[in-house]
């Protein structure tokens, strides 16, 4: 099954990109490290989701790019095409001339309308080419104005065009230290309107990706195109192929659909964190080597103390004890409840790792039984020149801190109706905002009464 | 790619507007190796055809033929616009973007606003819907007048107004010359508040400049060049005050370097609408952000470095500094300190090889030093522009909606009154037609108005942060 992805804003294409660009090398790399016949399995189903094969053989990316201002997309188009080995589709892109001005309000209410059936159109010519859809991925940031607001209405457009795809949301939240003065508006905005469209938001935090950048890989100079590279780095070990548990011998053919019916069992919880381990500067992969058990243990140690990344993870959390009856207060401080989580495992000796730690019921809340709650996809090709490499995919409390950080500076601002005005001459009110608040103010309630 | 048009009004208006343009070729110049009329280009120049006269049409790709300046040049006098004609940017200008007179406002801005607005309405209509006929997608209307005087004070707001009616969609950023306590022009402080009445009213953004705050780094580059001490290291046309190659110092008019300072402002201020970066700033962007209530939109720029030396190798200290100068006192384009004052919003706009962890540091740096409103705590707006300007490896802007422009405010008000009070000179506005006393007690109050709206913001300084309660769900 084939993915189509919709790249959004300056971000949304950035990564968009580097994202294409990762999958496309590791599929060319020699560094599979497993059998040749498996190899030529991985290659084939990463091109089916993700490219399409075209008369000169160069992999075209299955992508509609949509901005509002024409020079990331010139860019994003020419590196792409520059790089020889995968390229976009010269017809898939759309956009403006103005920009969206960082106002969300320009991007739904102005933008929206008025060039839903252009952009619309170059998805359906996307999805047309797909032998099988297996859904859609949107690129955006939160804080700006075309990927935030243009991609809130976009989504909308998605889901009232295909109702019953899948449709993920990979959503890029911004440094908490201004990128954009009025971005707690726009992502109270966006996060609330994609709440009500979406299957679910996979979230990249700048702040914990800048912190993989400088403690991880040691980068002294840390620019946007390394933590985009960083981010599609995590995105690609999710989306390459894997094997199901119960799929057979094959690839997945439904990786949007093995992702999020799991992940998300109730409408309410629909927020998704990812953690991807190891994680280092390229110079230093021939000189490391890992183990399995290692790997495990630091992924559930990230998971529970809601840890950032594999460097100064709090080793003194513990779940709360079994059996017992615990009301969300009486819960050890600091422990990250889980509803469902997915590990993905990618390189040597894959078949023989142990799980059974993720499958310890206090990790989760009660309503799923340990075996529904947890999910394991495998794949004995290493990705992207990590002889091993594990990824997680949770639906947690990863994410309640930031999110309610968000709310509270939003919320603040509002309060002294500071910027409304640039909002109110776009159409959106103050009972739109209140609507927004209210709708994240719930989803934070329901995440810390876990 | 949008584009811009300049409105230059007035003798300051027009000797300012010249040195930009002569900057945005030179940088222009430097970046586009190939001659091609490219989109960079495009948001401030027309490419036209000559072959066919001057009534050409306009070439929108290929090679560059002849290059046309976005403008419109009005002054009531004809000594400065036929002084741009006769010099080395004559090229860039037609006759149909001039509109002169011939005896001036007589420092007068009723005769500015009242008379001539009257007078030139229309052509100045036509010449303007001409000059947006010729883009694609019009952003912004760039005006650059003084305050002081008649012709840039009254027929450049006349022009604001003007341009708010025809053009309401496109954006209005006005560089405004305020008159310094010594200005010769006795009744600069009438021009000035009745300019501010229009300026509260019609613009989107304006970016106050002080001569004083000109004269002082002009000053400073000219001993340090003159002593000898640092001579030959300091790059020549690295200077914020440098013309374009050819013109020697000795041979540029006195007001010629400041005026530079004020043109590089407006070429940093547009970078990012026409290059590329990591992380874009637009114009719709920067009144997104830094303008939280309708009418407090006026923003004190600062713009680092002034000079490079000629050493390459930039160590991030030296970066770093850059950043500490942007905030002090000395680099603000008016008699201001932002320091200890209260911040609404800041821009940050960056030129050149600097990414954004060089940009985060710096913010954690000054940060603590610098005093926010409480709900605006982390009120930063930041753009990356991967091109630097002529001369540098690479350069700031900030710009800050803070609390310190009250100080200018309250000193024009002071003087104004003081004037007012027993009327002198006053019956030079009043005889003409259109004016009446209303007039000025309208201005006065918006412009006490805007004090006011300060000082309630500068009462929450350093008071105690309450949050507001946040909505509670019921579980």
């Amino acid at each position: 099954m084939s993915i189509v992805t919709v790249q959004l804003g300056q971000c949304g294409n950035q990564i968009g990109h580097e994202v294409f660009s990762a999958l496309c090398s590791d599929i060319r790399g020699t560094h599979g490290l497993c059998s040749k016949k498996e190899n030529e399995s991985y290659q084939e189903s990463c091109m089916e989701r993700f490219f399409c094969e075209e008369e000169s053989g160069v992999p075209v990316a299955r992508a509609v790019l949509v901005d509002m201002e024409p020079k990331v997309i010139s860019q994003t188009l020419s590196m792409a095409a520059r790089s020889g080995h995968w390229k976009y589709n010269s017809h898939s892109h759309f956009c403006q001339k103005q920009g969206s001005g960082n106002n969300w309000a320009n991007g739904y209410s102005v933008h929206g309308p008025r060039h839903k059936e252009a952009i619309m159109d170059l998805v359906q010519k996307e999805a047309e080419k797909c032998n099988r859809l297996g859904g859609f991925l949107t690129i955006m940031s939160m804080a700006g104005g075309t990927g935030s607001g243009l991609g809130a209405f976009v989504t909308q457009s998605l889901r009232d065009a295909f109702p019953t795809s899948f449709l993920l949301n990979h959503v890029v939240w911004p440094y908490g230290t201004g990128e954009v003065i009025v971005q707690n508006y726009n992502s109270v905005l966006t996060l609330s309107h994609l709440y009500h469209s979406s299957d679910a938001l996979l979230v990249h935090e700048n702040d914990v990706i800048h912190k993989i950048c400088a403690q991880l890989m040691n980068i002294k100079q840390i620019s946007f195109r390394d933590v985009n590279q960083v981010i599609a780095h995590q995105l690609g070990s999710v989306f390459q192929p894997t094997h199901t548990a119960g799929g057979g011998s094959g690839y997945s053919r439904n990786p949007l659909g093995d992702l999020l019916e799991p992940l998300v069992p109730h409408p309410e919880f629909r927020m998704l964190g990812l953690r991807n381990i190891p994680q280092m500067a390229e110079s230093s992969l021939a000189y490391s080597a890992f183990s399995w058990p290692g790997l495990i243990k630091h992924l559930r140690q990230i998971l529970i103390a809601n840890a950032q990344m594999e460097e100064g993870i709090d080793w003194q959390v513990r779940p709360p004890h079994p059996g017992s009856s615990i009301s969300s207060t009486n819960k050890p401080l600091h422990f990250n409840t889980s509803i469902a989580n997915l590990v993905i495992l990618r390189g040597k000796d894959v078949h023989s790792v142990d799980l059974g730690s993720f499958q310890d019921p206090s990790l989760y809340t009660s309503w799923l039984n340990p075996q529904d709650a947890f999910n394991a996809w495998k794949t004995p090709r290493a990705f992207n020149k990590y002889e091993k490499s594990a990824s997680l995919v949770s639906n947690s409390q990863f994410l309640l801190k930031p999110l309610d950080s968000i709310v509270g500076k939003a919320w603040n601002m509002f309060a002294s109706k500071a910027y409304l005005h640039q909002y109110t001459k776009f159409g959106i009110q103050e009972e739109d905002f209140l609507d927004c608040f209210t709708t994240l103010e719930q989803v934070i309630s329901s995440y810390t009464n876990l | 790619m949008t584009q811009s048009v300049v409105v230059q009004v007035g003798q300051c208006g027009n000797q300012v507007g010249c040195r930009f343009w002569d900057l945005a070729l030179r940088e222009h110049a430097a970046v586009n190796k190939k001659g091609i009329y490219d989109e960079a280009l495009s948001s401030f120049f027309r490419n036209v055809d000559t072959r066919s006269g001057d009534n050409g049409p306009d070439i929108y790709k290929g090679k560059i033929c002849s290059l046309k300046a976005r403008a419109l040049l009005i002054d009531m006098e004809e000594g400065v616009v036929n002084e741009i004609l006769q010099g080395p940017l004559r090229d860039v200008f037609d006759s149909k973007q001039l509109i002169t007179d011939v005896s001036g406002s007589g420092n007068n801005w009723a005769v500015g606003h009242k008379i001539y607005g009257c007078q030139y309405r229309e052509n100045i209509v036509e010449k303007l819907r001409k000059t947006a006929e010729h883009c694609d997608c019009l952003q912004c209307f760039f005006i650059i007048h003084s305050m002081g005087g008649g012709t840039g004070s009254g027929l450049g707001t006349f022009v604001l107004n003007l341009l708010e009616e025809e053009f309401p969609e496109v954006y209005r950023f006005v560089t405004s010359v305020y008159p310094s306590g010594e200005d010769d022009v006795i009744t600069s402080p009438y021009n000035s508040v009745l300019a501010m009445k229009e300026l509260n009213e019609h613009a989107d953004c304006v970016l106050p400049i002080e001569n004083e705050s000109l004269f002082e780094p002009v000053n400073k580059i000219h001993q340090m060049i003159n002593s000898g001490k640092l001579g030959s290291t300091v790059k020549q046309n690295s200077l914020v005050t440098s013309s374009a190659g050819g013109a020697k110092t000795l041979q540029e008019k006195p007001f010629d370097a400041m005026n530079n300072i004020v043109a590089n402002l407006l070429l940093n201020l547009t970078s990012s609408a026409r290059f590329e970066g990591s992380l874009n700033m637009d114009l719709n962007e920067i009144s997104m952000n830094l303008v939280p209530f309708p009418r407090l939109h006026y923003l004190v720029s600062s713009l680092t470095p002034l000079y490079t030396l000629a050493d390459v190798n930039v160590p991030s200290r030296r970066l770093d500094q850059m950043f500490s100068d942007a905030f002090s006192r000395d680099h603000q384009l008016i008699q201001a300190d932002p320091k200890h004052s209260l911040y609404l919003a800041c821009a940050l706009l960056v030129r050149g090889n600097v990414q954004v962890s060089d940009l985060r540091r710096n913010i954690e740096r000054l940060k603590p030093s610098l005093h926010f409103v409480s709900w605006n705590q982390e009120g930063w707006k930041t753009g990356l522009c991967s091109v630097p300007p002529v001369g540098h490896s690479h350069s700031l802007l900030a710009l800050a909606n803070n609390t310190c422009v009250k100080p200018t405010f309250i000193e024009l008000k002071d003087r104004f009154m003081k004037l007012y009070k027993k009327k002198a000179h006053l019956h030079h506005y009043l005889q003409i037609d259109g004016m009446e006393q209303s007039c000025f007690s309208e201005a006065i109050s918006s412009l006490s108005d805007l004090i006011e709206e300060y000082n309630e913001l500068d009462a929450t300084k350093g008071g105690p942060r309450i949050d507001p309660s946040r909505l509670k769900i019921a579980v």
